[in-house]
C-alpha cells in the first residue's frame, strides 16, 4: 500500500536462510528470503506446514539466529530477543503457577516498572482484552479462549513496536477462535489496541485475508517466499463477499499451483542393494491412504470437480490437514489441482468406484509407477537375495535428503506399501520384507501385538 | 433486598481475627524455633578430640535429644544439597562448556561408594574446624549431602533442559533478568520432581545418618550424639532391648518428618504441574491445609515482600537471562581449548597423585586382591537382585494392580524404604551368631535390607501405571493368567523394574562396606568381600588401600552401569514404553 511505503521500517529481514544440522546432513528450513515491516501495517505469513513460517518468525523475534542474513529492528542487527516485540504463542506459554494478574505483569516486572504502575498498567490491559474478574485465576482455571486473552494481555501490557502471533488461534474451536479474532479486528479498528503493526503467522488462509494488510506466502522445503498479495479490502472484512472468496481462490491456487522444483540431491546416495531409482528427492506427501481414498470418494460424489476451498469447509481441514492429500493425489495421477479447484482423472474415478481389493491393487500399481519412494523399496526388495531390506539403511538414505523428515518419508512409505500389500514392515526385526518372504506373515501378527 | 441487609458486609468478613489455626501455626513456629536453636547450640560445643567421647550413653531417656541433633544433621545436609542443586544445576543447564564437565562428573559421584570416603572427609572436616564438634558434625552432615545431592541435582537439571521451549521463549522475549528467569521460571518448572527426589533422597539419607554417627578412622573413634550413634553403642554392647527404643524413636522420626515436612511440602507443589488437568488423586495434607487456615503464612509473605523486591533490584545488575546469537568463532574456540587444556591437566594430575600414592605405599599388585574381592561382593549382589526380584516382582504387582491394597501398602512400603536398614542389623546379626551362619552368607541378607525395597517400590509404581483399558482387554480376551503376565505386566512393569534395579544394586554395594564387617557384643565378624576391604581399611587409617578398594568398587559399579543397566534401559525405553 502506497501509505506505508512512507512509514518507518521497523523490522528488516534481508536474505535470510536458516538450516539445521541433521544426522545425515543438514536441512534447509529457510531460504534467501527478505521482507520489510512497516510501522502501522498488519503481515500475515501463510504456508503449510514445513515452510519453515515459525522459524522465520523466531529470527524476527531474535529468539534464533539465521545461519545466513540479517534480521534488523530499526536498523540494529538482533543479537539476542527483539527489544521491540512480544509474542503471542500458539500454546498460549503462560506459566501456570501465576495467576492472570501475575502472568500480565511479569514482563512489566522484567522491565523494572514500579509495583504500583505495574498493577495499574496490568489491570488496564486485562481490561482492554476482556479478561475483567479474572484476575486471581490461575491460567488451568480457564477455557483456551480466555488463556489466549491472557496471552495477548501479557504481550500487549509491554506495548511493543511490533506484536508477533504464532498461529494464535490455532489451538482453540472454531467458536471460539472466531470470537477472538473478530475482537482483534474490532480492536485495530477503533484503536484501542495500543500496538499498531502486527505479524501474524498463520496456516489458515480466512485468517490472514481476514487480518491482514500484506499476505506473504511462503513456498516449502525450503521456505521461501512465494508470493505476496496486498489485501485492499476495507476492514471489517466479510467473508462472504465474492472479493475475500476471489482472494481465498487465488491463495489456493499459490499453494498447489507449480510445485518448487525438484530438491537438489545433496551427495552422492549410494545403496549396495539396488541402484538408487530416480526422483527420489520428489517427497512422498504425508497423507495416509485412507485419506487418498476418502478424497476421491468425495471428488466423484461432487461430479469430479470441487473448488479446494469448498473442500477444506466441508471437511472442516486446515490447509495442512488437505493440502498434503491434494499432492498425494496429483502424484498419484488420480487428480488434478486446476487453479482453485481440484478436478479427478479417469484413473481417479476408477479408483474411487472399485471395491477394496481392486482399489488396493490399482493403488500398489499407481504407487510403483509415481512414487519413487516406493518404487524405490520395491526394486530393491526384489533386488536383494533374502527378499528383505533393513529400515535403517533405507532411513540412512534418506537422512541425507530429508534431515528430521526421513522417518516420516520412510512411514508414509510403509503405509502405502502395506496398503498396496507391496512389502510388509517387520518392526520387531527392523526389516522391510516382501510379501512372499518366510517371515511376512509371522511378522504381522506379531506386529500387531507389540504396537500402541 | 431486605435478605442482603441481613448478611454481614464483606469488611466484617474479612476483619483480621485469632482463628484456631493461626494459634496452632504460632505455636508450631515457637517449639521449631527452640528446638534448633537448642540443637545448634550441641552441634557448636567447643570439644577435645583427644578426649572426645568414642561412644554415646545408650541411656534411652537421651534418645529424644538425640533424635534432635541427628534431624538438624539430616535438614541441614538437605539445605546443603538443596543450594548445592540450584547453583550446579542451573550453571550446567544454562553454561554449556559447564554442562560438560558436570554431569559426567556427577554421573561418576553417584556410583562412587560414599561411605567409602567417610575416612577422607571426617580428617578434613576435623582439620578444618579445630577444636569444636563442629567438624565432626560437618563429615557426618556432608555423609548425608553425598547421598542426596547428586540426585537432586541430576533431577533438576533434566527439568530444567526438558523446559517447555515456549516457557523458554516467552521468557526471553520478556527480557527476565536471570535472578527472575530463576526464581519464576526455572525453580516453580523444576519444583515437583525436586521435591519428590528430594524426598526419596532424604529416605536413603537416614541410612548414612545412621552410618556417619559413630566411625572409626585411623584407630580414632568418634561419637556424635544422635540416633545412629545411639544403636551402634548398644549393638557394640549387645544390648537388643535398647535397639528397640532407637527402631521405635526411628519410626517416630520418619514418619513425623513425612507428616510435617514431606506431604505438606508436596501437597503444596501441586500448583507447580503443568498439565491441564489436576491429577484424579491429588495429594493432600491436614497440615498444609492447617496453614492454609492460618494467615500467618500471607502475614510472613508480605513482612518479607520488600526483601524479595531488594533482592530483585540488587541482581539486576547481573543482567537479562540472555544469550547472544552469534559468537566470534575464533572467541569461542579459544574458550573451549583453554577449557580443555585446564580440565585434562587436573584430571593428569589427579591421576598422576593417585598413582604415586598407591604404588609408593602399597604397591599397584593390591588392585588385583581389591578386583578379586570386588567380584566376592559382585556375587553378592547379583543374588540379591535375582532374589529380590523373585520374591518382590509377584507381590508389587499384586499390589500395584489393586488400587485398594496399593492405597494401604504405600506408606509402609515408603516407612520400610526409607528406615534405615542398619538399624536392623543387629537383630539379623544375633541371629546369624546364634544359628552359626556365617557372614559371608548372611551378609547378603544384611546388604539386601536396605537396597531390596527399591525394587518392590518401583514395581508397584510400573504395575498401577498400567492402562485399566488394556487390563480390561486382556481379561475380555480370556488370557490364562501366565499369558497375561507374559504378555501384558511383563513388559508393562519392566521399564520400571529396570530402574529399581540400577538403584537397589547401587544400595548393595554402597551397604557391602557396613554389612561386610560388623561388631557385635564386643566381637567383631569379617566377611570376604571389597566392602569389608573398604571398611578395615577406613578404621585402620590406611589411606592408600582406601583409595584402591573406591576406585574398584566404582570401576564395578560404573562398569555394570554401562554394560549391563543402560542396555536394558535402552530395550526398556524403545520396545515396553506405555
Amino acid at each position: 500500500m502506497s501509505m506505508t511505503a512512507t512509514a518507518t521500517e521497523l523490522i528488516t529481514v534481508a536474505n535470510v536462510s536458516k538450516s539445521f544440522a541433521t544426522d545425515g546432513g543438514e536441512k534447509t528450513v529457510l531460504s534467501d528470503i527478505s521482507l520489510t515491516i512497516r510501522e502501522g501495517e498488519i503481515v500475515a505469513l501463510l504456508g503449510r506446514s514445513g515452510s519453515g513460517k515459525s522459524t522465520l518468525l523466531r529470527c524476527i523475534a531474535g529468539l534464533i539466529g539465521p545461519t545466513a542474513g540479517r534480521v534488523a529492528y530499526r536498523g540494529t542487527r538482533l543479537n539476542g530477543a527483539n527489544p521491540g516485540t512480544a509474542l503471542v504463542f500458539q500454546s498460549f506459554a503462560l506459566l501456570p503457577w501465576f495467576t492472570v494478574l501475575e502472568n500480565v505483569e511479569l514482563g512489566l516486572e522484567a522491565k523494572g516498572v514500579k509495583p504500583a504502575e505495574r498493577r495499574e498498567r496490568a489491570l488496564r490491559a486485562i481490561d482492554v482484552i476482556g479478561l475483567d474478574g479474572f484476575e486471581s485465576a490461575y491460567p488451568k482455571e480457564l477455557s483456551g479462549g480466555m488463556r489466549q486473552r491472557v496471552g495477548f494481555a501479557r504481550a500487549l501490557v509491554v506495548e511493543p513496536d511490533v506484536l508477533l502471533m504464532d498461529e494464535p488461534f490455532s489451538a482453540l474451536d472454531v467458536l471460539t477462535s472466531e470470537n477472538l479474532r473478530s475482537e482483534l479486528v474490532r480492536m485495530w479498528a477503533d484503536g484501542s489496541m495500543p500496538t499498531k503493526t502486527a505479524l501474524i503467522v498463520t496456516h489458515n488462509i480466512e485468517e490472514a485475508i481476514q487480518l491482514a494488510d500484506r499476505v506473504l506466502v511462503l513456498d516449502s522445503n525450503p521456505g521461501r517466499i512465494k508470493a505476496e498479495l496486498a489485501v485492499g479490502l476495507p476492514k471489517p472484512r466479510d467473508r462472504r463477499s465474492p472479493e475475500f472468496e476471489a482472494l481465498v481462490d487465488e491463495v489456493y491456487g499459490i499453494l498447489t499451483g507449480q510445485k518448487a522444483e525438484a530438491r537438489r540431491t545433496t551427495g552422492e546416495s549410494t545403496t549396495t542393494t539396488a541402484p538408487s531409482g530416480p526422483g527420489l528427492e520428489t517427497p512422498l506427501p504425508t497423507a495416509s491412504t485412507g485419506a487418498i481414498g476418502g478424497l476421491l470418494e468425495l471428488l466423484a460424489a461432487h461430479g469430479g470437480t470441487e473448488g479446494l476451498a469448498e473442500i477444506a469447509d466441508e471437511l472442516r481441514y486446515e490447509i495442512d490437514d488437505l493440502l498434503p492429500v491434494v499432492d498425494a493425489a496429483n502424484l498419484l495421477n488420480l487428480a488434478r489441482p486446476q487453479g482453485p479447484d481440484l478436478r479427478i482423472t479417469e484413473q481417479g474415478r476408477r479408483y474411487a468406484a472399485s471395491d477394496l481389493l481392486r482399489a488396493k491393487e490399482q493403488f500398489a500399481t499407481l504407487a510403483v509407477e509415481a512414487a519413487p519412494l516406493v518404487r524405490h523399496i520395491v526394486r530393491a526388495l526384489r533386488h536383494s537375495d533374502s527378499g528383505s531390506l533393513r529400515a535403517d539403511d533405507v532411513l540412512t538414505e534418506l537422512k541425507a535428503l530429508y534431515g528430521d523428515e526421513a522417518e516420516q518419508q520412510l512411514d508414509t512409505a510403509i503405509d502405502w506399501g502395506r496398503y498396496g500389500e507391496l512389502y510388509e514392515f517387520d518392526s520387531d526385526s527392523d526389516r522391510l520384507l516382501l510379501p512372499t518372504h518366510p517371515d511376512a506373515a509371522a511378522g504381522a501378527d506379531h506386529r500387531d501385538a507389540h504396537e500402541g | 433486598m431486605p435478605l442482603l441487609r441481613q448478611v454481614p458486609g464483606v469488611g466484617a468478613l474479612s476483619r483480621p481475627r485469632l482463628r484456631w489455626a493461626d494459634v496452632l501455626i504460632g505455636a508450631g513456629i515457637a517449639v521449631v524455633f527452640y528446638l534448633v536453636v537448642k540443637a545448634s547450640l550441641g552441634a557448636a560445643a567447643p570439644i577435645n578430640l583427644e578426649t572426645a567421647p568414642q561412644s554415646v550413653s545408650t541411656d534411652p531417656a537421651n534418645l529424644p535429644y538425640y533424635a534432635l541433633r541427628s534431624l538438624l544433621r539430616m535438614f541441614a545436609a538437605l539445605a546443603a544439597s538443596t543450594v548445592f542443586t540450584f547453583v550446579v544445576s542451573t550453571a550446567a543447564a544454562r553454561l554449556p562448556r559447564a554442562e560438560k564437565i558436570i554431569l559426567p562428573a556427577l554421573d561418576i559421584l553417584q556410583s562412587v561408594p560414599i561411605l567409602g570416603f567417610l575416612s577422607v572427609t571426617v580428617t578434613g572436616f576435623i582439620a578444618m574446624f579445630p577444636g569444636s564438634t563442629l567438624g565432626l558434625e560437618a563429615a557426618s552432615v556432608f555423609a548425608i549431602f553425598t547421598s542426596q545431592a547428586w540426585n537432586m541435582a541430576f533431577s533438576f537439571h533434566s527439568s530444567l533442559v526438558a523446559q517447555a521451549s515456549d516457557l523458554d521463549e516467552a521468557a526471553r522475549l520478556m527480557r527476565l533478568t536471570k535472578w527472575q528467569r530463576f526464581w519464576k521460571v526455572d525453580v516453580p518448572s523444576g519444583m515437583i520432581p525436586l521435591v519428590w527426589n528430594g524426598m526419596m533422597s532424604f529416605g536413603g539419607g537416614w541410612f548414612f545418618l545412621a552410618a556417619s554417627e559413630a566411625i572409626s578412622v585411623g584407630n580414632n573413634s568418634y561419637a556424635l550424639p544422635g540416633v545412629g550413634a545411639y544403636v551402634a553403642a548398644a549393638v557394640g554392647a549387645g544390648e537388643l532391648d535398647h535397639v528397640w527404643w532407637a527402631i521405635a524413636t526411628m519410626a517416630v522420626m520418619v514418619l513425623g518428618v513425612n507428616f510435617l515436612f514431606w506431604r505438606p511440602l508436596v501437597a503444596w507443589t501441586e500448583r507447580f504441574r503443568q498439565e491441564d488437568t489436576a491429577a484424579a488423586d491429588r495429594p493432600r495434607s491436614v497440615v498444609l491445609e492447617v496453614l492454609s487456615h492460618s494467615t500467618i503464612p500471607r502475614g510472613l509473605g508480605r513482612a518479607f515482600a520488600p526483601v524479595g523486591r531488594g533482592l530483585d533490584a540488587a541482581m539486576r545488575p547481573f543482567g537479562v537471562a540472555e544469550h547472544p546469537l552469534f559468537v566470534p568463532a575464533i572467541r569461542r574456540r579459544a574458550t573451549d581449548v583453554v577449557l580443555i587444556v585446564l580440565v585434562a591437566a587436573a584430571i593428569a594430575y589427579g591421576a598422576y597423585w593417585a598413582y604415586d600414592f598407591i604404588s609408593s605405599n602399597i604397591g599397584l599388585g593390591s588392585f588385583g586382591e581389591a578386583f578379586v574381592l570386588g567380584l566376592v561382593t559382585l556375587l553378592r549382589v547379583a543374588v540379591i537382585i535375582v532374589l529380590a526380584t523373585i520374591v518382590w516382582v509377584p507381590v508389587g504387582v499384586w499390589i500395584g494392580m489393586s488400587p485398594k491394597i496399593s492405597r494401604l501398602a504405600q506408606p509402609v512400603v515408603q516407612l520400610l524404604a526409607s528406615f534405615p536398614a542398619n538399624f536392623l542389623f543387629p537383630f539379623a546379626i544375633a541371629f546369624f551368631v546364634a544359628t552359626n551362619i556365617p557372614l559371608d552368607v548372611g551378609g547378603i541378607l544384611l546388604m539386601a535390607l536396605g537396597s531390596q525395597w527399591y525394587i518392590l517400590f518401583n514395581v508397584i509404581a510400573g504395575a498401577s501405571a498400567i492402562p485399566t483399558d488394556l487390563r480390561q482387554a486382556m481379561e475380555s480376551f480370556g488370557l490364562s493368567r501366565w499369558q497375561r503376565w507374559r504378555r501384558l505386566i511383563l513388559p508393562a512393569i519392566f521399564p520400571s523394574f529396570v530402574t529399581g534395579g540400577i538403584t537397589a544394586a547401587g544400595g548393595a554395594w554402597n551397604a557391602s562396606i557396613v554389612a561386610e564387617v560388623v561388631t557385635y557384643n564386643h566381637e567383631t565378624i569379617t566377611a570376604t568381600g571389597l566392602g569389608a576391604y573398604i571398611a578395615q581399611a577406613t578404621s585402620s587409617g590406611d589411606m592408600a588401600r582406601v583409595l584402591v578398594g573406591v576406585i574398584v568398587m566404582s570401576v564395578f559399579v560404573v562398569g555394570l552401569n554401562r554394560l549391563f543397566w543402560r542396555r536394558l534401559y535402552k530395550i526398556a525405553e524403545t520396545r515396553f514404553s506405555l
